[in-house]
Formats: structure tokens, sequence, C-alpha cells
């Protein structure tokens, strides 16, 4: 009877698989989206945060090791990018998690170059699904404040 | 004198009364009671108590939530040391006391900077208090001889992250399903205990 619910809940779907059409997300969102319930309607919300503090921080102590083209710690860079994958991967963040696994080639061949690359691409791939994952959040939002409820959306 | 004419008797009615009193207290532990339900998390009480251990702060808010969706208790921890601090194995000796503590299953990651979890895993199964509570490994790296080496040093079983919730099903199944057979176990004994001194008991003609 409600449209504006129906209409909302279909942006919201509609969104949602584009998220995952075009690489941004991959299973393990769905993984979490299913942890989330009427009880704990924050749970993705507050990881997917975690997981771009963790990101801002990361990129930015690997930047200060990369800095100095005489003095670069290979070593701190690589554990940076070993961290930024394993979260990446945690949370779905197929993209993210894509480019960590160049950067480590990168970081394995101490190629500074290279890993600068890398660096910002990481840093472009994060921010870039930081503002979908916002959208995507607003239209839950807008859902759940027209009195209508988030659908189970089937990934496949 | 009545006593010490049937002390043989008394004995053996004591003993019958002291299995009667484990078997009733075996039986009535909640945890027991519950035992042939079905595992899902719908109906069953918390039944593990899950101590996780991993440096990344995304991986514990999963693992915790993981967890608890799948009716677990959980502590979370961010590094192997303070692990080893909770179960009071750092030789401070801080914790709260055995039975309060009480983990049921250990999950830790592999990969965290200071102490490994390999190296927890080591210093668990050579503690005598703790050795037998199952450790899973969890690791982003598919790599068989680390795979190995952890089942060489005893741990239960190896997840590779990300951890799905079908994985804590699995261990959650099984780790019950071992105490299930345990407890069966204990039972027949006492059954088979009790029986012998039924038949004692008998043949003196009470």
């Amino acid at each position: 009877m409600n449209t504006v619910v129906a209409k909302l809940q279909r942006q919201f779907q509609d969104y949602l698989v584009s998220l995952y059409q075009q690489g941004f997300l991959d299973n393990q969102f769905t993984e979490l989206r299913k942890l989330q319930d009427e009880g704990t309607p924050d749970f993705v919300a507050e990881v997917v945060s975690l997981f771009f503090d963790d990101c801002s921080k990361l990129i930015n102590s690997m930047s200060r090791s990369l800095e100095r083209p005489e003095n670069v710690d290979f070593k701190q860079v690589d554990s940076g990018v070993h961290q930024l994958k394993g979260s990446s991967s945690s949370v779905g963040a197929r993209r993210v998690k894509n480019v960590c696994i160049s950067f480590k080639e990168c970081c394995d061949v101490q190629n500074r170059e290279g890993c600068l690359r890398c660096l910002q691409q990481v840093d472009y791939e994060y921010k870039m699904l930081k503002t979908k994952l916002q959208d995507l959040f607003n239209l839950e939002q807008q859902i759940v404040q027209a009195g209508g409820a988030i659908p189970q959306v089937n990934i496949n | 004198t009545f006593l010490t004419n049937h002390k043989h008797i008394i004995s053996l009615l004591s003993s019958l009364v002291y299995i009667s009193l484990i078997d009733m207290a075996e039986v009535m532990r909640p945890e027991k009671l519950d035992m042939s339900n079905d595992t899902s998390s719908l109906g069953s009480p918390e039944l593990l108590h899950v101590l996780a251990v991993d440096d990344s702060i995304v991986d514990r808010k999963f693992i915790e939530r993981l967890l608890r969706v799948s009716s677990c208790k959980v502590t979370v921890v961010d590094s192997a040391t303070r692990a080893l601090q909770y179960l009071g194995l750092d030789g401070n000796h801080s914790f709260v006391g055995f039975e309060d503590l009480k983990i049921n299953l250990i999950m830790t990651d592999y990969s965290m900077p200071g102490m490994t979890g390999y190296e927890l895993l080591k210093k668990i199964k050579e503690s005598s208090a703790f050795r037998e509570i199952p450790v899973v490994i969890m690791s982003s790296e598919n790599i068989l001889p680390r795979i190995d080496r952890c089942l060489e040093e005893g741990a239960e079983d190896f997840l590779l992250k990300p951890v799905k919730l079908a994985d804590v099903k699995r261990l959650r199944d099984s780790l019950l399903k071992a105490d299930e057979i345990a407890f069966k176990n204990i039972m027949h004994k006492r059954e088979l205990q009790a029986n012998d001194i039924y038949s004692q008991l008998k043949r003196a003609k009470i």
C-alpha cells in the first residue's frame, strides 16, 4: 500500500545490486549483512566505519614509510598492505582488496614507484567505496523512517 | 554394634547415594539438559564461551558478532599476550577463577605482531590447566606448511579468513558432539558403578 516505501526499497535493492555488479563489493559484504538484525541495525555501518578509519590510518603510515626514496621501510609497508588486505577482505571491499594484491607484489620486489601508484589507487578506492556506502546507508535510513523494512537482497 | 557389623554395607550405601547425587548433578546441569535439542541459535542457551584473539579491529568486531549470532558467549582480546593474561598464563596470576573463566574454545588469528597465533597455540598446549581447550587458528593465507604445523601442534581446526557463519556452526556442532560423547561415557561409567554396588548389596542380602 505504501508506495513511497516500495519505491525506496526498490531503489535500495537496485543500488546494492549495482555495487556488486560494478565490483565494489563481493560476497563477504553479503555475509556481513546476514549478521545484522533488528536488534543490531547499525552493525554493517559500524564495521565499515572501522574499516575506513583503518584505511586512513594505514595509508598515512605507509605514505610516511615511502616518502624518502633513499630510505624506504618496505617491511613496514608490507605489514600495512597485509593488514589492509585482511580488513578489506573481511568487509567485502573487493576493489580495495584487489589493489592490495598488486600493492603486495610491488612491495615484494621493492618497487617504490609501483608502491606509490598502488597507494594512490588504494586511497582512491576506499574513498570511493565510502561515498557509495554512505549513499546506501542513507537509503536504508529513509526506508526505516518511512516505516518500511530493509529488503533482503539476493545477489547472484 | 550395628554400625561396626554393618560398616561394609553402610559404606556401599553411601557410595550408592554419592553416585546417585553425582548423576543428578550431571543431568541437571543446564547445558546438559539441552544437549539433545537442535543447535540453532533460536532455542539453545549460550553453550560455548569463546576467547577470540585478533590484532585487527575490523576482524575483532566481525568475529565477535559472528560468534554472538551463533549463540556463543564471547571475550575478545587484541593480542596473544592479552589472551595469556586473561587465562592467567602470563605468570601474574591475575585471573578471576577457573569456574568463572570456563573457556570452551579459543579462536586466534595466525599473523599477529609480537606473539603469533602459532606461539599462543604452543603456550596453551604446554599448560596443564588449558591444554584440553580446543584452539582454532584463523588465517587469511592458505599456506599448507603453516596449516600442517598448526595441526601438528594440536590445533583443533584451521579456518581461512574471512570466517563464515557456516564455519562457526560446523565448529560448534563438532565441539558439542564431542562434549555429548564425553558426557554419555561418564553417565555409562556411573551406571556401571551403581550396578556393581547394587549387586554387592544384593549379595549381602539387604
